[in-house]
C-alpha cells in the first residue's frame, strides 16, 4: 500500500473531526456523526488492506515523510508515517475499535443533545492515536500520546455539568502530565545519547550506545538503563500502572464508548506499543527491563485485587484493564514483547466488547451502574448477556476465546525465561488469572442472574439495546473470538520482521514458550476455571456467602474496596502538600510580592505621580504656548553655551 | 551704497510694523501693520534677488491671508479693546523672553558661523537666468512631489475650512437634482376636460 | 559702516521673530492678533531662508519658502475657520474661555 493511503489513513479522522467539530451548524447533526463514522470507517478499511499488505503479502515497512517539521542544528524531525507489523497491527486495532464505538455511540449517545461534540472528540482522539502509532520518531509520538490525552481529559469531561466528571477529567490529564515528564526527559536523553530521536537512527546505533554512561542528578548511569526507566515511567502513566494508574478508575466518569475505545483498547495501550516499538533498546538494559517486569506484575496483581470488590461496573472493568496492562508490561519485561502484543491485540478486542456490553447493560437499565442494583436481566437482555459471556470468557483465559492464547503466551514466557523473576511472575499472573476469572464472573453473575435488586420501575422499563449497539459488539466479539487464532504467527518472533527485536540468547523466555511443560501450561487455565466456578458458587448457588466472607475478612475487604488506600495516601502525601504551596506562593508570592510590588505597586505610583503632576494640565492655549516657547528658548540657550 | 540705505530703511519700517502689529489698541490697524511689514519683507526679498517669493509674497499673503483676516476681524462682533487688558502685566515677562530671544539669535549671527565659506552649493543658482526661470526649473523637476503634496495640503485646508465653517440653514429652498430627474409626468401635469362655455375651477 | 552682509539680514530675521514672540504673551487674550504674531515669525524664517539662499546662490533655501508659504496660508484659513466657529458656538474669541484642552 503507497503511503500516501496511511497518510489518508491518519488524516481521514483528523479532518472528519474538524468538519463535525466545527461545521456541525451548517451540515447539521447527523451529517456530523456521518462525516465522523464514515471516516474512521474508511480509516479502518485501509488498516485492514495495509495489514494484509504487510502481513500476509508480505510487502516491506513503509517509511513515508509528510513533512519536514522541526529542523535546526543536528535536531530535524520529520512529520510522517512508519508503518512496520508493529504499528500495522496498532493501526487495526485502533481503527477498528474506533470505527465500532462511532456506530455504537450512535445508539448510545442518541438522547445527548450534543452528539456532534461527542462524535468530533472521538475522531479527534483517533486521529491523535494513530499519529502516536505511525509516529516514526519519539517527538511524533509523543505528539499523539499528549493529543490522546488531551482527547481523554475532553471525553471523561464531556458530560462537564456532572462535578464528578469534571473532577475525573483533571485528574486523568494532571496524572499523565506527571508521567509525561519522564517520556520528554526520556526523549531527551535519548536525543544526547543517540543523536537522533528518529527510531530508525536509535535502533540503528543501540549497540554503540550500549556501554556509555551518561550524569544524571548529579549520577554517573549506564545511558540505556536511564532512558529505559524514565520510559518505563512515561509508560506507567497512560497504561495505568501501580502508583500512576489512580486516573483510570475514576475515568468511568466518561460516556461508557469512551471507556471502551480510550481506557480500554486504544490508549491506555500506548505504553505497552512505546515499550515495544523500543525493544530493540531495552533489549540491551538489565535493570529496566527488571523494573518493568515487576511494576507488571505487581498492577496485575494488584488490580485484581480491587476489582474483586468495587460495586460500580464499569470499575470492575476498569481494574481489569488495569490488571491486563499489568500483565502485558510484565511481558515486557521478561522479553517477551510479541506476547505483550499479541495480548494488546486480543485484549483490545474483549475488552472492548465488556464495556460495550456494560454499557448496553447501563443502557438497558437506565443509567444503573451499581452492580448491587442489578440481577436477573439475562431474560430480559439475551444479546447483551451472551456477548458479555464471549467477553468474560476471554478475559478470564478459556480457550477457545482469545484471552486465553494470548495470556498464556504471556506466562509462558516467562516461566521458560529460566529465571527467578520469571518463575516469581508466572506464579503472580497466574493468581491474578484466578482472581481475573473470579472477578469478570462476579460481573456477570450479579448483573445477570438472580433476582432484580433496583427499582421495579427500572426492572419494567429494562430493554435490550438496539441494533445499532448489538451491531459493533457482534463484530467485536468475533474478533474476541478470533484473534486468537489468527494471532498465532504473532508468538514466533520471526514473524515481526524486525519490528520486535528480541536477543534470544539472554532472553529465551519467548522461543522456549513453545516448549513450556504441559502442567505449567495448563495450570493457568485451570485456576481460571476455578475462579468461574468459586463466582458461581459464591454469588449464584449460595448468594450472601459474599457478604459472610466479606464480614469474616473485614480489614482485608475494606483495603481492597479502598483501593488500597492509593487516593487517599496521593490526597495527604501529594496534593494536599500543593494544594497548600499553591495557596502560599498565590498569597504570600503573587499577591503579596508580586502584585504588591509589580502592577499595584507600579499603578499606584503612577496614580499618585499623575495626580501630583495633573495641575500643570490648566486646559489654556497660551499656557502650552508659553511653555513651547520657553523649552525653546532653554534649547538654544543650551546650543549657544 | 545705495542698496545699504535701502536695507536699513527696509528693515527699520519692517521692524516698525512689526512692532506695531502687535502693541496696536485696535485689531484692525494691527492687520494693516502687517500688510505693511509684508510689502517691506518683499521689498527685502527683490533686494536678495527673489524676485518671485517677493512677488509672492505680496500677492498671496497681501492679497489673500490679510484680507482673510480683516473679513474675520469685521463678521466677529467684539468688543476688542476688553482683549487688550492686562497686557501690562505680561509685558515683564515677555520683555525679558524676547530680549533673551534676540540677543542669543543676535549672538548667534554674530558668531561668524555662517559668515565665513558657505556651505557646499547643492543647487547653485544659473548666473544668465531669471531667478522665476531658475526656481520653476528646480521646483517642476527635482521639488515636483512635494510642490504635489503642497497642493494637497491647500485642498485639505479648504476643505478643512469649509466643513468647519458651512452650516446648512433651515427654510432655504435648495434644488435637488435627484428629485427633479425622478419626477414623472403623472405627478407633475394633470390632464382635464374642459367643457366649452366652463373654466377650469 | 560695513556692507550689507548675510549675518544683518540674520539679526533683522531675530529682531523679527523676537517681537513675534513676544506679541504672543502680550496679546494672549485675543486669538486673531496670536496667529498675525505667528505670521510675523513665519516672516522671520522666510527671511533667514531667503538670505542664506541668497548668499550661498542655492536655490534651495527659496523652494523652501515657498513651501512655508504654502503651509502658512493654509494654517491661517484653517485657524481662522476655527475662530469663526468658535465665535459662532461660544460669542467669544478668548483663549481664557476655551481651556477644555486638559485631561
Amino acid at each position: 500500500m503507497p503511503a500516501q493511503m496511511y497518510f489518508v489513513l491518519v488524516l481521514l479522522p483528523l479532518f472528519a473531526s474538524m468538519v463535525g467539530g466545527l461545521g456541525h451548524r451548517i451540515i447539521g447533526e447527523k451529517a456530523a456523526m456521518a462525516v465522523t463514522t464514515g471516516s474512521v470507517l474508511i480509516s479502518a478499511m485501509l488498516a485492514l488492506f495495509g495489514l494484509v499488505n504487510i502481513a500476509v503479502l508480505g510487502h516491506e515497512p513503509v517509511d513515508a515523510t509528510l513533512y519536514s517539521w522541526i529542523s535546526t542544528g543536528d535536531f530535524s524531525v520529520n512529520f510522517g508515517v512508519y508503518v512496520d507489523k508493529l504499528t500495522s497491527l496498532m493501526l487495526v486495532l485502533v481503527t477498528v475499535v474506533s470505527a465500532m464505538v462511532h456506530i455504537y455511540s450512535i445508539g448510545y449517545m442518541h438522547e445527548d443533545p450534543s452528539k456532534p461534540r461527542f462524535f468530533s472528540y472521538l475522531s479527534l482522539f483517533t486521529f491523535m492515536m494513530l499519529a502516536l502509532v505511525t509516529a516514526p520518531n519519539l517527538l511524533q509520538l509523543f505528539l499523539g500520546w499528549e493529543g490522546v490525552g488531551l482527547a481523554s481529559y475532553l471525553l471523561i469531561g464531556f458530560w462537564h455539568h456532572k462535578e464528578s466528571a469534571n473532577a475525573a477529567s483533571l485528574k486523568a490529564f494532571v496524572v499523565n502530565r506527571v508521567a509525561d515528564m519522564g517520556l520528554i526527559v526520556a526523549m531527551l536523553i535519548g536525543f544526547a545519547a543517540f543523536g537522533s530521536i528518529a527510531f530508525g537512527d536509535m535502533f540503528a546505533s543501540a549497540n554503540a550506545v550500549a556501554g556509555q554512561s551518561i550524569d544524571f542528578l548529579g549520577m554517573n548511569v549506564p545511558v540505556l538503563e536511564i532512558f529505559g526507566l524514565l520510559l518505563l515511567f512515561g509508560a506507567m502513566g497512560k497504561s495505568a500502572q501501580i502508583g500512576l494508574h489512580t486516573w483510570l478508575p475514576d475515568a468511568m466518569e466518561g460516556p461508557t464508548p469512551v471507556s471502551a475505545l480510550i481506557h480500554a483498547a486504544t490508549m491506555v495501550t500506548a505504553g505497552v506499543f512505546l515499550l515495544a516499538r523500543m525493544s530493540p533498546v531495552l533489549e540491551l538494559t538489565e535493570v529496566a527491563l527488571t523494573t518493568i517486569a515487576w511494576v507488571g506484575a505487581l498492577t496485575a496483581i494488584f488490580a485484581a485485587t480491587i476489582g474483586l470488590t468495587q460495586r460500580d461496573i464499569k470499575r470492575v472493568i476498569a481494574y481489569s484493564t488495569c490488571s491486563q496492562l499489568g500483565y502485558m508490561f510484565f511481558a515486557c519485561g521478561v522479553s517477551a514483547y510479541s506476547a505483550a502484543m499479541f495480548h494488546l491485540f486480543t485484549h483490545g478486542f474483549f475488552k472492548a466488547l465488556l464495556f460495550l456490553a456494560a454499557g448496553s447493560v447501563i443502557h438497558g437499565l437506565h443509567h444503573e451502574q451499581d452492580l448491587f442494583k442489578m440481577g436477573g436481566v439475562k431474560r430480559l437482555l439475551p444479546i447483551t448477556y451472551g456477548l458479555m459471556w464471549i467477553g468474560s470468557l476471554a478475559l478470564a483465559g478459556i480457550p477457545p476465546f482469545a484471552g486465553f492464547f494470548s495470556k498464556d503466551f504471556i506466562l509462558e514466557s516467562a516461566v521458560m525465561s529460566g529465571t527467578e523473576t520469571g518463575y516469581a511472575l508466572y506464579i503472580i499472573g497466574t493468581l491474578a488469572a484466578l482472581l481475573t476469572a473470579f472477578y469478570s464472573f462476579r460481573v456477570v453473575f450479579l448483573a445477570f442472574h438472580g433476582k432484580f435488586e433496583g427499582p421495579k420501575e427500572v426492572y419494567d422499563h429494562a430493554h435490550e439495546s438496539p441494533l445499532v449497539m448489538t451491531g459493533p459488539m457482534l463484530v467485536l466479539a468475533v474478533g474476541a473470538i478470533i484473534t486468537g487464532f489468527l494471532g498465532l504467527s504473532m508468538t514466533h518472533t520471526e514473524w515481526w520482521d524486525g519490528a520486535i527485536v528480541i536477543l534470544e540468547e539472554i532472553h529465551p523466555g519467548v522461543h522456549e514458550a513453545h516448549h513450556t511443560p504441559w502442567y505449567l501450561k495448563y495450570l493457568p487455565l485451570v485456576v481460571a476455571v476455578a475462579g468461574i466456578v468459586a463466582a458461581w458458587f459464591v454469588y449464584v448457588k449460595k448468594r450472601g456467602m459474599a457478604e459472610r466472607i466479606a464480614k469474616g475478612f473485614d480489614s482485608l475487604y475494606a483495603i481492597s474496596f479502598n483501593k488500597w488506600y492509593f487516593d487517599e495516601l496521593y490526597d495527604f502525601i501529594v496534593v494536599r502538600q500543593v494544594k497548600r504551596l499553591g495557596r502560599f506562593f498565590w498569597q504570600k508570592g503573587d499577591v503579596g510580592t508580586i502584585d504588591r510590588f509589580g502592577p499595584d505597586g507600579a499603578a499606584w505610583v503612577t496614580r499618585k505621580f499623575s495626580a501630583a503632576i495633573r495641575p500643570l494640565q490648566t486646559g489654556y492655549i497660551y499656557h502650552y504656548a508659553f511653555v513651547l516657547i520657553l523649552g525653546m528658548l532653554a534649547l538654544m540657550t543650551w546650543l549657544m553655551i | 551704497m545705495f542698496a545699504d540705505l535701502i536695507f536699513y530703511v527696509f528693515a527699520a519700517i519692517l521692524l516698525f510694523s512689526g512692532m506695531g502689529v502687535v502693541v496696536a489698541r485696535n485689531p484692525i490697524f494691527s492687520v494693516l501693520f502687517l500688510i505693511l511689514s509684508f510689502f517691506t519683507c518683499a521689498g527685502l526679498f527683490v533686494l536678495l534677488g527673489a524676485e518671485f517669493l517677493g512677488l509672492l509674497l505680496v500677492l498671496v499673503y497681501v492679497g489673500a491671508i490679510a484680507v482673510m483676516f480683516l473679513f474675520v476681524l469685521m463678521t466677529i462682533d467684539i468688543d476688542f479693546a476688553m482683549l487688550k487688558e492686562g497686557t501690562a502685566s505680561y509685558l515683564p515677562v515677555g520683555l525679558l523672553v524676547g530680549g533673551l530671544m534676540v540677543t542669543e539669535l543676535v549672538l548667534a549671527a554674530k558668531a561668524g558661523v555662517f559668515s565665513g565659506e558657505m556651505v557646499q552649493q547643492a543647487m547653485p543658482v544659473p548666473g544668465d537666468v531669471q531667478n522665476i526661470v531658475a526656481i520653476g526649473q528646480v521646483l517642476f523637476t527635482d521639488y515636483l512631489a512635494p510642490f504635489q503634496l503642497a497642493g494637497l495640503i491647500l485642498l485639505t485646508a479648504m476643505i478643512g475650512a469649509i466643513t468647519l465653517t458651512f452650516r446648512r440653514r433651515e427654510g432655504v429652498r435648495r434644488q435637488n437634482i435627484n428629485k427633479q430627474v425622478l419626477t414623472r409626468r403623472e405627478d407633475a401635469v394633470e390632464m382635464k376636460k374642459v367643457k366649452p362655455g366652463q373654466g377650469l375651477v | 559702516m560695513e556692507t550689507i552682509g548675510l549675518s544683518h539680514y540674520l539679526i533683522l530675521a531675530a529682531a523679527l521673530f523676537s517681537i513675534g514672540v513676544m506679541g504672543i504673551f502680550l496679546n494672549r487674550k485675543n486669538i486673531i492678533l496670536v496667529l498675525m504674531c505667528i505670521e510675523l515669525m513665519l516672516l522671520a524664517v522666510n527671511i533667514n531662508l531667503v538670505a542664506f539662499s541668497s548668499f550661498a546662490g542655492d536655490l534651495a533655501g527659496q523652494i523652501f519658502s515657498f513651501f512655508i508659504l504654502t503651509v502658512a496660508a493654509a494654517e491661517i484659513s484653517i485657524g481662522l475657520a476655527i475662530v469663526t466657529v468658535l465665535f459662532r458656538n461660544r460669542g467669544s474669541i478668548e483663549i481664557e474661555d476655551s481651556n477644555l484642552m486638559k485631561g
